[in-house]
């Protein structure tokens, strides 16, 4: 067996804008294959990566390869092997959907009947036929993003970048996308590069790289992840849930996260608690659970969520 | 590679967007209309030449046609940044040089068939229309369009809003426009006025275009500078504004 190089290699990568550092000495790499994950809290710098990996931008420092070829000496040869979704909309809304596949064949010097038929080929496993000949201003959010995916993968690169493709998408159309994704990814060697804010799309990854201002901090399997979180999430329904966290912060030293009217902390051992917030808080609380972490969970418990890109400086 | 794509994509969407081509043509027609019949008796040319206003303008008033249609379709290259369309484009493995190219091509070829329509009235006054004259005016105004066209992408590369844009270019075109001979000619401005004409990459443009519409003689008559001297000037204008635009595009992004 043939050593393959890695989808992505970077090494001491960083980034300056002006004033403010948005990657700060990152180094990993990431699997031909693999699903994997870019995560973070905004201002932590996945998009910054994306850019750079995508060729958008040149790094302040550090390097970037894309299956060994150096991104910042070559970027043609790099931007030939990988489809990009960004994370707006970049079809023109004009031209109809099959002037733009048309349009971004071309980009990638596809022509003539070759490039019709792949076309076809594309729109029909995309289920986008009818619409065709539609102009894309016509279309469903759902529906553009499919374009967009079929768009970006028609020169059948072996590496898709995914800058939060799902954004603004309602939940059917979330799954539709995902459905095609996993097809795609499925039907040839695919691997993708995604950053995401949503849990469930983590979750899907092979690999996750967590990213906190600028540095990344974490680089597991989502199973890995959560285990590694070695506790339980202990969570209660209250009426008043902000000043029942409020309470228990200042009482027990922990970090009590509260969202409507649901506060939770991380424990060693969350069935023990159970008893006791009952016996403390009593008919104040509505319900409680224990349960394993979730993605979310870890999320929260090592980004420092409430800590703002400001302070980053 | 990709000239050819980015070209032909600018050109669906100029002729799905009528609207805009109305714009870019009636202004100048309405400049040209009421400011020649209006001026019309104010006007004498200079030397021995038999001419009326309305044609004088003419050559002025169809470069402020290309104007008007290479800077807005140059604007262009704003909206496909801010709609995200233009990030696709960068990701494709084609130079900038090629997108420039391309966008550069595209806005002057809307620019010259706008001029078409626009150069309709031409048939009324030019009493010796020949092919051979159409083609004359054709490439200077070919000429003219892929240098306004350049000029506009290379300041329009790194502005985010149109508004913005707009003002720059009112500000830069218009004066330059004003002081083109497009109104009245070098030889009968007054001192001071022709010395900032004679800077005036767009006063050479004109010119050469008046040796096109007129003919050497007459027109040089006009002006007061050499025919290939004026198109001369007017193809390095085209050529610096196409090198600052590939150098704008080239610059790494921020």
């Amino acid at each position: 067996m043939t050593q393959k190089p890695p989808a992505i290699e970077v090494e001491e990568l960083s980034f300056q804008y002006d004033d403010r550092p948005a990657l700060r000495g990152v180094a990993f790499s990431a699997e031909q294959g693999a699903m994997f994950g870019i995560v973070g809290p905004n201002g932590s710098g996945k998009s910054t990566l994306l850019r750079i990996l995508a060729t958008l931008l040149r790094p302040s420092n550090g390097t970037a390869r894309v299956f060994g070829i150096d991104a910042q000496s070559r970027p043609r040869a790099v931007r030939k092997t990988m489809g990009v979704v960004f994370q707006g909309s970049s079809l023109d809304d004009k031209l109809t959907v099959r002037e733009n596949m048309q349009f971004r064949g071309r980009l990638y010097g596809m022509r003539g009947s070759k490039l019709a038929s792949k076309i076809d080929a594309s729109l029909e496993s995309g289920g986008l036929m009818e619409r065709a000949d539609d102009r894309v201003e016509t279309l469903s959010g759902g529906m553009r993003r499919r374009v967009e995916l079929s768009a970006a993968l028609l020169h059948e690169p072996p590496l898709l970048l995914l800058d939060e493709p799902t954004t603004g998408l309602d939940p059917s159309a979330r799954h539709a996308f995902w459905e095609e994704t996993a097809r795609q990814k499925k039907d040839r060697e695919l691997t993708v590069i995604l950053t995401t804010h949503l849990m469930d799309e983590a979750e899907r990854c092979d690999s996750l790289a967590l990213f906190h201002l600028g540095e990344l901090i974490a680089l597991e399997s989502p199973d890995e992840m959560k285990r590694k979180m070695g506790c339980d999430v202990v969570s209660m329904r209250a009426a008043n849930a902000s000043a029942l966290a409020e309470e228990l912060s200042a009482r027990f030293g922990m970090r009590c996260f509260c969202s409507g009217n649901e506060a939770r902390f991380n424990a060693p051992n969350g069935r023990e608690w159970v008893g006791r917030l009952l016996e403390m808080f009593g008919e104040r609380i509505d319900s409680v659970a224990v349960s394993k972490p979730s993605i979310e969970d870890v999320f929260l418990a090592r980004t420092d969520y409430a800590a703002q890109p400001e302070d980053a400086a | 590679m990709g000239v050819w794509p980015i070209w032909r994509r600018d050109f669906i969407r100029f002729y799905r967007q009528p609207n805009r081509v109305g714009g870019a043509l009636g202004a100048p027609l309405l400049l040209w209309l009421f400011i020649g019949a209006g001026f019309g008796d104010a006007f004498s040319p200079p030397a021995d030449i038999e001419m009326g206003y309305l044609e004088y303008f003419f050559p002025g008033f169809i470069a402020l046609v290309v104007l008007f249609t290479s800077i807005f379709s140059a604007m262009s290259i704003i909206e496909d940044r801010r709609e995200g369309f233009l990030q696709s484009v960068l990701a494709a493995p084609v130079s900038r040089a090629a997108i420039v190219t391309g966008k550069a091509l595209s806005a002057s070829s809307q620019a010259l068939a706008q001029s078409l329509i626009a150069l309709i009235p031409a048939f009324f006054f030019l009493d010796d229309f020949s092919a051979a004259k159409a083609g004359y005016i054709l490439a200077a105004l070919a000429a003219l369009s892929f240098g306004l066209s350049a000029f506009g992408l290379a300041m329009a590369w790194r502005m985010d809003s149109t508004q913005a844009y707009h003002s720059v270019m009112n500000l830069i075109l218009m004066p330059m426009w004003l002081l083109s001979g497009a109104m009245f000619p070098l030889t009968t401005a007054p001192e001071w006025m022709s010395w900032l004409m004679r800077f005036n990459p767009l006063f050479y443009a004109v010119a050469a275009l008046r040796s096109s519409f007129y003919g050497v003689e007459e027109a040089e008559a006009l002006t007061g500078v050499s025919t290939v001297w004026a198109a001369g000037v007017a193809i390095a204008f085209g050529l610096v504004g196409f090198a600052a635009a590939v150098w704008a595009a080239q610059r790494p992004e921020a």
